[in-house]
This record gives C-alpha cells, sequence and structure tokens, in this order.
C-alpha cells in the first residue's frame, strides 16, 4: 500500500478514509477531489477490486480498489455513488455506524423508476413540493444503524471537477449538504469545502429534496449567496 | 509534412427537427427528406463519415436512421455511414445487425455501427424495457452482437432474447466484420467493455472541458492490452455548428440551442441552459464546436490530439434551425475545417 503524504491545512484526524461505492461516473470524480484534498480514498465497484485496477490506476490515481464490503468497514465515510437501483443491493449491515454521504439521485425521467423511491412522490414520478419523502430519507430508512447526509448529488459529474475551486477564490461555486445528525452535516460540509466548495447548508434530509431533480439548484452550479437567494425563493414559492 | 490520412471526420445528426426561416416547424417527413440530402452533401463537401443516432421525440423524430442511411447509400459512393448510437438495450441484437448488413451490402461495405445508450430514453418504455435493467441489457446484446460480427453461425443464450443454436445470421457481410463502435459518456467502467469487445471507444463529449477524457483513452489502450487485443482507434463525438464567422455561427445556434436544452430540463428536471455557460462551452476549453472554420478547426486539433483520437464526428445543429444553414455548416465543415484541422495537426506533428 502507498503512503499518501499531504500538507493541508486541517489536522489528520479531519481526514478520514473514504470508502467510494462506485466507480461508474460520479465516484472516480469525487475520488479524484478528496485525493488532491488530501484524503485517503478506498473505492470499490459491485465486484472483484481486480475489474477496476485498471481504472483506480489510470482515473483515480492514488485511490485503493477494494470489495466493496472492505472498503466501507474500512471507511470513516462512505460516499453512495452506484446508480441507485444497485442502492437497494446494499447490505445495510456493510454501513452500521457509518457516516454515509448520498450522492446519488432518484431521477426517473433519465434512469426509470423505482417503486420504493416513488413512495409516495406524485403519479408521474417528478418531484412535487410538500409530496412525500426525499429520496435521501428513503435511504436513511433502509440505512438505520447509519448516519445518512445528502451532498455531492446536484453538480453535474462533468462539472464537479472543472468548477471546484480553493476556499476564498472569486469564482467559488457552492454545494448543498443535507441531513439530520448535526456532527454528520459538519463532517461533510467540511469534506465539500476541502474538495472545492462552499457548503450551503439547506437542513434536514427532508430539505434534501431541494438538492434533487427538479429542486432548484439541481444541475445548476451557483456562488453561496446566489444559492441562498435560489433556495430562498423557491421556498417563497411554496407559501 | 507528416501523412494525416489516418485521421477522419464525420457529420452526426439526430434528425433534429428542421424548421422554415420564420421558425415554423417542418414535418417530420420533411426534416428526414432534408437528412437524405445533408447526408449526400457531406460527401460532396468532403466528408468521411455521416451518422444518425436514434431518436423518439417530436424534436428528434429519428427512429429508425438505418432506413435514412440505405437512402444515402443509394445516392453516395465513398462517404462511410453508421448509426450514432444504435440503441441497443432496447433492440435486439440480431434485427440491428441483419440491418446494418444490409446497409453494408447496399453501400458496398461503407456500413459502420456505433452501440451505446445516447441522451435519450424514450425507446425503454416504447419497447417495453426497464431502464433499471439497462447495464444488464446493454452488456449481454453487446456480447451478442460482437459474436454476430465474426460471421458464421451463431451459439448463444442469455437472458434478454431467445437463444440460438448454430444459428446462421443473414446477411453475411463480404468484407469482414462492420466497424463497430461503442458509445461512451463517461462510465470508465463502459471503456473496458468496449475494450473487452473488441470495438472502438467512441466518447461523446457534450459537456465540460474535453480534455478530461484523456486518461480514458490511455484506460483503452491498456485496457485492449490486458485482453490481448490490437490497438483500435478512439473516436470523438461533440456538438457544435459552423457558419462564416464566430457570431453568425452562435446567433445561429445558441437560440435553438438554449430552446431544447430549456425543453429537456423542464422534462428532466434539471436547471435552463444560461448564456454565460454556453459562452464557456463554446469558447477554447468547452466542448461546443459553434464558431467559424478556423475556430472549429483550431479546437477539433487541439482535442484530437488531447484525446488521441483519430476521429471526429461533429454533432451538427439544433432542432429548430433551417435546412439552408445546415447545408452551409456542411459546406465550411467539409471544404473548410477539415483540411484546415488535417494541416494544424501536420504540422504539430512536424514541429515535434
Amino acid at each position: 500500500m502507498k503512503t499518501r503524504q499531504w500538507q493541508g491545512r486541517y489536522p489528520d484526524s479531519q481526514r478520514g478514509r473514504l470508502g467510494i461505492l462506485g466507480a461508474g461516473h460520479i465516484g472516480p470524480v469525487v475520488a479524484r477531489l478528496a485525493l488532491g484534498a488530501g484524503y485517503p480514498v478506498d473505492i470499490a465497484a459491485s465486484g472483484d477490486p481486480e475489474d477496476i485496477a485498471l481504472i483506480t490506476e489510470l482515473i483515480v490515481p492514488g485511490a485503493r480498489p477494494r470489495w466493496a464490503s472492505d472498503a466501507a468497514a474500512d471507511a470513516d465515510i462512505v460516499v453512495l455513488a452506484m446508480p441507485l437501483h444497485r442502492f437497494l443491493d446494499v447490505d445495510p449491515g456493510l454501513l452500521s455506524g457509518k457516516l454515509v454521504v448520498d450522492a446519488m439521485n432518484y431521477w426517473p425521467a433519465s434512469d426509470g423508476r423505482l417503486s420504493v423511491f416513488q413512495d409516495p412522490v406524485s403519479e408521474d414520478g417528478a418531484f412535487e413540493d410538500g409530496a412525500g419523502a426525499s429520496s435521501s430519507e428513503i435511504v436513511a430508512r433502509r440505512l438505520a444503524g447509519s448516519r445518512v447526509v445528502k451532498a455531492l448529488n446536484h453538480i453535474g459529474y462533468h462539472e464537479l471537477e472543472d468548477q471546484a475551486r480553493p476556499a476564498g477564490a472569486k469564482d467559488r461555486k457552492a454545494a448543498g449538504v443535507a441531513g439530520d445528525d448535526p456532527d454528520a452535516v459538519d463532517a461533510i460540509a467540511r469534506l465539500v469545502d476541502q474538495i472545492g466548495y462552499d457548503p450551503a447548508r439547506v437542513g434536514g434530509l427532508a430539505a434534501g429534496r431541494i438538492l434533487q431533480p427538479g429542486g432548484p439548484v439541481f444541475g445548476v452550479t451557483l456562488n453561496l449567496p446566489e444559492f441562498k437567494r435560489v433556495v430562498q425563493e423557491h421556498a417563497r414559492s411554496l407559501t | 509534412m507528416t501523412d494525416t490520412s489516418v485521421y477522419t471526420f464525420g457529420l452526426d445528426t439526430f434528425g433534429d427537427r428542421n424548421a422554415d426561416a420564420s421558425g415554423t416547424p417542418l414535418s417530420h417527413a420533411q426534416t428526414i427528406r432534408n437528412v437524405v440530402e445533408e447526408g449526400v452533401f457531406a460527401e460532396q463537401a468532403g466528408v468521411d463519415f455521416f451518422g444518425i443516432g436514434e431518436h423518439h421525440t417530436d424534436y428528434f423524430p429519428m427512429p429508425a436512421g438505418d432506413v435514412v442511411l440505405a437512402a444515402i447509400a443509394a445516392r453516395t459512393s465513398r462517404i462511410r455511414l453508421g448509426s450514432a448510437v444504435t440503441v441497443l438495450s432496447s433492440d435486439d441484437p440480431v434485427r440491428v445487425f441483419q440491418r446494418y448488413s444490409t446497409l453494408n451490402a447496399i453501400s458496398s461495405g461503407r456500413a459502420e455501427v456505433i452501440l451505446g445508450r445516447g441522451s435519450s430514453i424514450e425507446s425503454f418504455p416504447l419497447f417495453g424495457y426497464d431502464l433499471a435493467d439497462y447495464e444488464k441489457l446493454f452488456d449481454e446484446k453487446a456480447t451478442l452482437f460482437a459474436e454476430l460480427l465474426k460471421g458464421g453461425p451463431v451459439t448463444w443464450e442469455g437472458k434478454t432474447r431467445p437463444a440460438l443454436l448454430n444459428q446462421d445470421v443473414v446477411p453475411h457481410n463480404e468484407s469482414g466484420p462492420i466497424p463497430t463502435w461503442i458509445g461512451v459518456g463517461g462510465n470508465p467502467e463502459s471503456v473496458i467493455r468496449a475494450a473487452r469487445l473488441g470495438f472502438g471507444l467512441a466518447l461523446a463529449i457534450i459537456g465540460g472541458n474535453p480534455a478530461r477524457f484523456a486518461p480514458y483513452s490511455e484506460l483503452f489502450r491498456r485496457a485492449l492490452e490486458k485482453f490481448g487485443r490490437g490497438p483500435l482507434p478512439v473516436l470523438m463525438h461533440a456538438p457544435g455548428h459552423v457558419a462564416a464567422t464566430d457570431e453568425q455561427a452562435k446567433a445561429e445556434f445558441w437560440p435553438r440551442y438554449r430552446d431544447i436544452f430549456t425543453l429537456v430540463a423542464a422534462e428532466r428536471g434539471f436547471a435552463n441552459p444560461t448564456a454565460d455557460r454556453f459562452e464557456w462551452e463554446s469558447g477554447p476549453d468547452g466542448a461546443l464546436f459553434v464558431g467559424s472554420p478556423e475556430t472549429v478547426a483550431r479546437k477539433i486539433a487541439t482535442n484530437l490530439r488531447a484525446l488521441g483520437a483519430t476521429r471526429f464526428d461533429l454533432k451538427y445543429g439544433m432542432p429548430g434551425m433551417t435546412h439552408d444553414s445546415l447545408l452551409t455548416g456542411i459546406e465550411l465543415y467539409g471544404r473548410e475545417v477539415i483540411p484546415r484541422v488535417r494541416e494544424l495537426l501536420a504540422t504539430e506533428a512536424a514541429a515535434v
């Protein structure tokens, strides 16, 4: 195993090991950003780490390819970066006691419907204000032993890396964070900050729907004042 | 000067529904007839490949691109013709093989196939497939397609279509397997799959800096080695429009780009496109190839080099543009952009 050297502004204790579950679109992007910020990173797909060894070496250099169960067991923070339907196959026991980032989206118009997440969202599968649970609440229900924070889901994977900027940069953008556990939200807000975004706390997991497909900030990158303004305008439009 | 004949240049369309000069949409039928003319004209302008992407919407009324390609084949002799892409997961690989082998026969060996998901999902409910099964469907069907391409009787068994037992699938191809690619939109696992099956790698880049895909080309090369295969080409596909000047190209393209992405944003639940983002995407680091021949040529040369790609396919136009402005764009692409890219690549290569 390669020992990572890094000199960050934060003590080591604030950069726990990330276990990223998913080596498709968003997983490698989050992995690279986290490695760049000094986090040790394990990455796993659904099968044998040998299958993603080349991907890891060339696309996520510095990360370790692992079995999902090993990546989860060793992680301080687990990032769910698989397609949502694959999440349904994950054993919640693997994530028990873990701080979990839900970077997944329920996006019927793009990925098809899943009855578990349809509950009790509007009939056409679109996001509807005031109706039903957020997708992260449904994820959290299945992960009763974990602390779940929604983050890193609403900026397109191809933009997430292009738009990352160091703290204080004039053109830095904001990324939303939602969760019910204040310490967990703090930890993920710090992660978001360290990988290049101003964390925008939008509230609990229920408020995470602001970050979902159909929500006002999904698929857009805004700076923090713009982000807050858009979220406030959205809240006013509901009253 | 260095030999740049290794490079080829294509045009792709999704059957973007045309409008007349006043902005009134033309019929689906007229749009399809215009695509035939555009394909024939592309050959005259010196373009190497003409691709048609499968779509099933009012603004992309193009579900049977192979039929349109056959019409173009009958009126051309040199240009290569293919899908861009065939949504294999919601199709039958045997039928796809038969249709493109028939096109290959009509065109005397000019057919190609790009397999992928594309960006449209309408074919799944239309043909009774579940998008959640996408990966499984694609993997199994692409594997069968690779078997069919070898020619000769096929024995195959899977879960997504009935088994084949020593089945002779016709028509036979007289000039070897049809060149086949897998379209990849950013998932490295798809790159590995293309290498495993022995298909070319088609990088479909519609946003962000294309150069970030460079590691994918290297991943493809290394994966081919790992699977014991010889080198296979990398293709880059990106949207755009060529006109006499940057200003004119943007003025013709942006309003239609804005309209269609606003519509798609509403359908899919993401934010509307902004003029700022469009400007960035049209600039030197973005993924839109919109501008004068010189601007577009420079950007193509830069990105082919960055990606180690030998083919560039421009997805030209947008729904709502006129047939005339598309023909002008095709002419400029064929007569000015392509020769200029070759020149730039030769100069760069010679300077090394």
